[in-house]
């Protein structure tokens, strides 16, 4: 049997999805939570269990998706397969702060 | 299987309770030494220590009075001894939880000192213990039960497992007409519009609303920005960007059932379902206000190990974060992980928490009781004079 897929998605569409174990970079699969399928999703560096990567290239301004709904704007541009955390996104509610 | 097999006290008021404790509850800081001294001579009862009640004024008064007497009145207490530094105050809190109708006694400080009131304080609580000890467990029914839910420590493991997985029990508490308390107002920002779209008419919009915008306004008065606390850094610890991110992962834990009030801090719940409290996101607080308005079993989905539990009101805690359940688990008494592995189903993690649920109503010890975590913490509103 093949390992569970190392990235688990809230909704198809979503831009991040979640790795639910620790990775390495590679090709991993990523799960939805709203559907059956696997995809086979790549990985460009270390992401820590829990952490987000991008499913595909974003560019910096962009809303990010994930549950399907915006949950920051990029300050960076992030290609596939890259760590998305608070380096890179900010929340567009509270834009004030550093 | 009528009831689930689910047991209970029967309180005075009507209320029903999962556990049968006796407090000696301070009206006041000054009585913690009292009241832990009568704790001390009679281990059975429980003290609940805290660290304010004097020199409040206003809306901050009335809000320790009613978490002080919501708390004695909680369906997990059988009997409560009240002890302030005056007997104003003391009888104020102590008429408050007699009008649920269970046993009230009550002893102040002055012009007895702390000496004799522990010694009679310490006599009337041995027998309160005793007549609580004569009350028995009866068959009751879930939609008697007021459970209360708030997710603390959140990481992205919490909006992908446990917190959904606590969504079932929500969904199935209410289709059995149950009655369901979450809070937490600021962690709804960034997701208010979809709490907002599930009350269940203007009325109640419009006061979630108002708290939702009372707080606002606060943080604006301030001029701070909770940038540096929201989200918290054990939440980026655990992969948690933005606050948008967690207010979705934190309302992934109320289901889908709609929201039928919107409650004051402490404020009992009148109707049956799901209700909003406006309550603080800190763990101790919220859980705190959740049992003063009458739950009797708290659910805590928590992502990198939220430790919380309330003297009171029994916390069960579930994570879906597999290093959390094997490196904290004296914490942790449902681990959900195997969802992250898709070995079973959300319906499936939810039969698995009902039954931790149902276990815990009938005396099955969380393990925040077991290892003595009693989070008991008074919301301040504002300076006291």
């Amino acid at each position: 049997m093949s390992e569970p897929p190392g990235l688990l998605a809230h909704c198809q569409g979503d831009d991040v999805a979640v790795a639910v174990r620790d990775l390495e970079a590679g090709t991993t699969n990523v799960a939805f939570l709203d559907a059956a399928d696997t995809t086979p999703a790549p990985v460009s560096e270390s992401i820590p269990l829990g952490h987000k990567v991008a499913l595909r290239d974003l560019a910096v301004g962009a809303e990010v998706i994930e549950y399907g709904v915006p949950i920051g704007v990029l300050t960076q541009p992030v290609s596939a397969g890259s760590l998305v955390h608070v380096h890179n996104l900010r929340s567009a509610r509270w834009p004030t702060g550093d | 299987m009528a009831n689930g097999g689910l047991t209970g006290y029967r309180r005075p008021d009507g209320g029903v309770g999962v556990r049968n404790h006796v407090v000696v509850l301070p009206v006041d800081d000054l009585s913690n030494a009292a009241a832990e001294g009568v704790a001390r001579l009679v281990p059975g009862v429980l003290a609940l220590p805290h660290a304010y009640g004097r020199l409040q004024f206003g809306p901050d008064l009335d809000l320790t009075f009613k978490t002080l007497i919501g708390t004695g009145a909680n369906p997990n207490v059988a009997a409560v001894l009240v002890v302030g530094i005056e007997p104003t105050w003391t009888d104020r809190v102590a008429d408050g939880i007699a009008e649920h109708g269970k046993p009230v006694v009550r002893l102040s400080v002055e012009r007895h000192g702390d000496l004799a009131v522990v010694a009679e304080g310490a006599r009337a609580a041995a027998r309160l213990l005793q007549d609580a000890s004569e009350l028995h467990r009866e068959p009751v029914d879930r939609a008697e039960l007021v459970l209360s839910i708030k997710c603390g420590e959140s990481d992205t493991t919490s909006g992908l497992g446990a917190n959904p997985t606590t969504a079932q029990v929500v969904d199935r508490h209410v289709a059995a007409g149950g009655t369901v308390i979450f809070g937490e107002t600021t962690e709804m920002t960034g997701g208010e519009q979809f709490v907002a779209a599930r009350c269940v008419d203007d009325t109640v919009r419009a006061k979630f609303e108002g708290f939702f915008q009372g707080y606002a306004e606060l943080l604006e008065q301030t001029g701070a920005d909770l940038l540096g606390s929201q989200p918290t850094q054990g939440n980026i610890r655990g992969g948690l960007s933005t606050i948008e991110e967690k207010a979705m992962g934190n309302i992934a834990k109320t289901g889908t059932v709609p929201v039928v009030d919107a409650l004051g801090p402490a404020e009992r719940p009148r109707r049956k379902g799901l209700n909003f409290m406006d309550t603080s996101s800190a763990a101790a607080e919220c859980v705190t206000l959740m049992a003063a308005a009458g739950a009797v079993v708290h659910l805590f989905p928590t992502g990198q190990g939220n430790v919380i539990g309330h003297p009171v009101e029994p916390v069960i805690k579930l994570t879906a974060n597999p290093v959390t359940a094997t490196s904290m688990a004296e914490h942790i008494d449902l681990d959900v992980s195997g969802l992250l592995r898709l070995e079973y189903d959300l319906v499936e993690a939810g039969n698995r928490l009902m039954e931790m649920v149902d276990r815990t109503v009938n005396g099955r010890l969380s393990a925040a009781e077991a290892i003595g975590h009693r989070e008991f913490v008074l919301t301040k509103l504002y300076r006291s004079a």
